[in-house]
């Protein structure tokens, strides 16, 4: 086998494993949203929403996010570097061990295994698994990238150098801890640090997991399979820096109102503010690109992909900025208003973007096309109209039930108990339900036009070989 | 960016100049701080884990509680009403890891220790739907039936540097997680006094009685409003569960006496009501337990 062929099998098995991953999240996402308005969904020990919710982030952010980011990354380093990856036998081995740590993960998260940081629930052992990942990627990407036939660096390579030394710090310095087990381990950090560390983590985790790779491949993606170049190199740059600068100053937005020291709740509050301008860059120079032809809306099906997720994008750096705003977290903080958000991230610009980049890795690597047009239109609808009914419905039930908790009777007591506005937002849960099967549907479709693509690319291999 | 010599094309330098941009925000908001004293204060009232509640604790941790429960009030009016005080800087000496928690499915538990007794708490575990028909918090049966491990616990109080008996350790094998996690429910935010911003006073009482006494609309009212809070403790018919019967209550009640009662709340784990309903609902509670009583029980509000 070429050393081509060989990466690109390592390329597809990485997504294929994100694949994989992504359908047991989204399944798992389906049975918590159910549970949530009827708790006999919850089964037992090991299914019950306080483990399956954790397990459901976590498959996601880590199988289906990680999987589509390391092997869309491995793709991209080679067409960007004009060489193949200094060591190939390493990213193989990578992709096995990203497969066991995933899921000896999941199953240690059914189990009750769990440090209870959100996005850094791993106990230490699963941890240390963790770290060998990372380290193995960074090894071939700085070692490809430094030995690289194509003397200027891409955009993309930025923001891949920036994901993986931000990942190593954070993770390395929020999970460190006292073990006392095999199995539980206590946070190393008390209490107010304990909520600051976290955060600083937390956040960040949304930075260089949801922001800054899929930037990577929005930069890649967009450029090669629409055939226009981006707007603005120098506005990429100026967007590049300050983004990965101002990102570390925000964590402590999630701690708003809660006893950590005021400046640091205050600094991070300004510097969210601030992060609007170096989102908005890129929202701006993806716009700028796709304007010097909207023809391609209509000639080239990605093109709506690429457009919607930067939308998603922009919308979701303008709502974040916002709910760090003292007020408007008073009112939001707690609610389903925050899952609303996070799903139009997710769900929007995430896995939009990454989609899109495997609809253009996986014909090239069987020198085709995609199966069916047709299915990625439906597929890009379903997943649409699924992710905004998924988000209004929460906005809605998240203003709804944190209005209702801070009205007060002329007498100066509440106008209801926690229970009414419960039982008021049930309605809005049941329909996040169906706005979840909707996306599912997409998905599905998703995967099926990727699969039936991979047939045909093989059955045109193995009828090559036949011929040689 | 044409420029061959720039930071683009030299990988190493790039990497230290982007590594050094991350740092500055992480030292300054994350790093610092961890030095500061203003970081690791404690309230003089705040009392290490002992062996069973750290046991709770992790139990607490394990089933997830904290992805529906905050625990941490808000310095904020509606936050302080529905709760109690909000949360100090100084109740977190001992948090490995904060449990503070980013969604509040259900109610805030900053306040919780103290607020019911413990037979409340073994019985919510088991069916949360007895006490909140609507509740969508899930069963957890299965605590009832594991007892706990004493040289687990051991080395988890050894791990955080917690002072310990060996008596304490050797009783926990007597314990069910069950108790644990209740013994974890009224340790919390012990060290803080309880608070109520409104107390409801012999005034008030005077100006709604005479506008809902006798009036049968308040009565039904009030029926709809003793079953969604009242009749997980007291039973559906007032027949008395948790807490004593209340159906021939209202035979001879001194009506003050009940109203400031709902209100306020009594010491043995009678929580008060004021700050989460209005005058008139407690007024209208009132109405229902004299016609109840009067009724004896049969039901003759509908
Ligand atoms: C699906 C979300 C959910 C999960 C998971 C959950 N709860 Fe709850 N919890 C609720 C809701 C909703 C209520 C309010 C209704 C009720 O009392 O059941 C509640 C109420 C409570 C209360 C009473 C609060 C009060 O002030 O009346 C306590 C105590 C409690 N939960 C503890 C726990 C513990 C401990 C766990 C983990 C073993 C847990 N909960 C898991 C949703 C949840
Ligand atoms: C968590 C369980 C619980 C709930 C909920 C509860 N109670 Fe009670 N109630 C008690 C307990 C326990 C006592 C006895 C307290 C004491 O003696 O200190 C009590 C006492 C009373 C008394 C005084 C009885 C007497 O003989 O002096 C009245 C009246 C009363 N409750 C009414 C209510 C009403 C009305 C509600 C609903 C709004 C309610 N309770 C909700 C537990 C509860
Ligand atoms: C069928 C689609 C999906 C459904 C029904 C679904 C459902 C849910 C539900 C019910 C929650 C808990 C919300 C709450 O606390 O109230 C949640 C949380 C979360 N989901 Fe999903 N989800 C879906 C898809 C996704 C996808 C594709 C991703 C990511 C790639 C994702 C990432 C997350 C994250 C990060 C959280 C945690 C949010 C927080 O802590 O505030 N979800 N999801
Ligand atoms: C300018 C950029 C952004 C800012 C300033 C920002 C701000 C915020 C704030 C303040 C919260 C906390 C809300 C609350 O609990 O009250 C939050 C939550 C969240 N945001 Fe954003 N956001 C931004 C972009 C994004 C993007 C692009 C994603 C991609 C998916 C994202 C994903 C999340 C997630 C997953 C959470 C939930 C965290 C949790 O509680 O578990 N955010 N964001």
């Amino acid at each position: 086998m070429s050393e081509t062929a060989y990466n690109n099998r390592t390329v597809e098995g990485f997504l294929i494993s994100s694949l994989v991953w992504g359908v047991v999240g989204i399944v798992l996402g389906l049975l918590v949203s159910m549970q949530l308005w009827e708790a006999a969904f919850n089964f037992g020990q090991y299914f019950t929403y306080g483990r399956l919710r954790t397990v459901h982030v976590n498959v996601l952010a880590y199988g289906l996010g990680l999987g589509a980011i390391f092997g869309l990354f491995y793709y991209m380093l080679v067409k960007l570097t004009k060489r193949e990856l200094v060591f190939p036998k390493l990213a193989r081995a990578h992709l096995w061990l990203f497969n066991i740590g995933i899921a000896v993960a999941t199953l240690s998260l059914f189990a009750g295994l769990t440090q209870s940081l959100e996005y850094a629930e791993f106990e230490w052992p699963v941890d240390i698994v963790v770290v060998i990942i990372w380290v193995i990627f960074c090894v071939n990407i700085f070692a490809t990238i430094i030995k690289r036939k194509e003397n200027q660096m891409y955009v993309s390579l930025w923001f891949m150098i920036a994901t993986a030394i931000a990942v190593a710090i954070l993770y390395l310095v929020n999970n460190m801890s006292i073990p006392a087990t095999l199995t539980k381990s206590y946070h190393i950090f008390t209490g107010l640090n304990s909520a600051n560390v976290e955060w600083w983590y937390g956040h960040n985790a949304v930075g260089f997991l949801f922001t800054t790779p899929i930037l990577a491949m929005f930069y890649y993606f967009l450029p090669v399979s629409t055939k226009m170049p981006i707007y603005s190199h120098r506005l990429s740059m100026v967007a590049f820096w300050s983004l990965i600068f101002t990102y570390l100053w925000t964590g402590a937005h999630h701690l708003v109102y809660t006893p950590l020291p005021d400046w640091l709740q205050t600094v991070a509050i300004i510097f969210s503010l601030m992060l609007i301008a170096p989102s908005w860059g890129t929202v701006v120079n993806g716009y700028f690109t796709m304007e010097s032809d909207w023809s391609k809306l209509q000639s080239n099906y990605l093109t709506k992909f690429f457009l919607a997720a930067v939308t998603f994008y922009g919308l979701q750096t303008i709502q974040g900025p916002s709910q760090a705003i003292r007020v408007i977290s008073s009112l939001i903080h707690y609610t389903d208003w925050v899952p609303g958000h996070v799903h139009m991230g997710t769900m929007g610009w995430v896995t939009l973007t990454a989609c899109a980049g495997m609809y253009y890795v996986f014909p090239k690597i069987y020198a085709t096309t995609v199966y069916s047009v047709k299915m990625a239109n439906a597929h890009f609808w379903l997943v649409f109209i699924g992710q905004i009914m998924f988000s209004l419905t929460m906005w809605i039930a998240g203003i709804q039930q944190g209005a209702m908790l801070k009205m007060t009777n002329t007498d100066g007591t509440l106008a209801y108990t926690f229970m009414e506005t419960l039982a008021g937002i049930y309605p809005y849960w049941q329909l996040r339900t169906v706005a979840g099967v909707v996306y599912a549907a997409g998905m599905i479709i998703f995967i099926i036009n990727i699969v039936m693509t991979i047939v045909k690319g093989r059955n045109i291999l193995a009828s090559q070989t036949a011929k040689a | 960016m044409s420029d061959n010599n720039s930071i683009y094309s030299k990988p190493v330098t790039f990497s230290v100049i982007a590594l050094v941009a991350i740092l500055v925000g992480s030292i300054v908001t994350a790093f610092y701080p961890l030095a500061r004293d203003e970081m690791h204060p404690k309230l003089d009232t705040l009392k290490q884990y002992t062996a069973l509640e750290l046991a709770g604790r992790d139990i607490y941790q394990r089933e997830g509680c904290s992805v529906c429960h905050t625990q941490t009030v808000r310095p904020l009016k509606t936050d302080v009403l529905r709760y109690g005080d909000y949360s100090k800087a100084g109740e977190n000496a001992y948090e490995r890891p904060f449990l503070w928690g980013s969604r509040r499915v259900g109610p805030d538990l900053a306040r919780i220790g103290g607020k019911y007794s413990d037979e409340w708490h073994n019985q919510h575990f088991l069916d949360p739907r007895k006490f909140a028909a609507k509740s969508n918090m899930p069963v957890y049966p299965w605590l009832e039936n594991v007892n706990l491990n004493p040289t687990t616990v051991e080395s988890h109080m050894k791990a955080l540097n917690f002072s310990y008996t060996m008596d304490e350790i050797v009783a926990l094998s007597d314990k069910t997680e069950l108790e644990a996690l209740t013994a974890y429910m009224q340790f919390i935010g012990t060290s803080v006094d309880k608070f109520s911003l409104v107390v409801f006073s012999e005034d008030d009482y005077a100006e709604y009685n005479n506008i809902v006494k006798g009036k049968p609309e308040a009565a039904v009212r009030g029926k709809s409003v003793y079953l969604s809070e009242c009749s997980g403790c007291h039973g559906k018919r007032g027949e008395g569960d948790l807490a004593m019967p209340l159906a021939e209550y209202g035979e001879d009640m001194d009506e003050m006496t009940a109203f400031m009662t709902i209100a306020n709340g009594l010491d043995g784990f009678m929580p008060g009501f004021i700050n989460t309903m209005t005058k008139d609902q407690i007024a209208g509670i009132v109405e229902y337990l004299r016609v109840m009583s009067a009724g004896a029980g049969s039901g003759t509000v509908q």
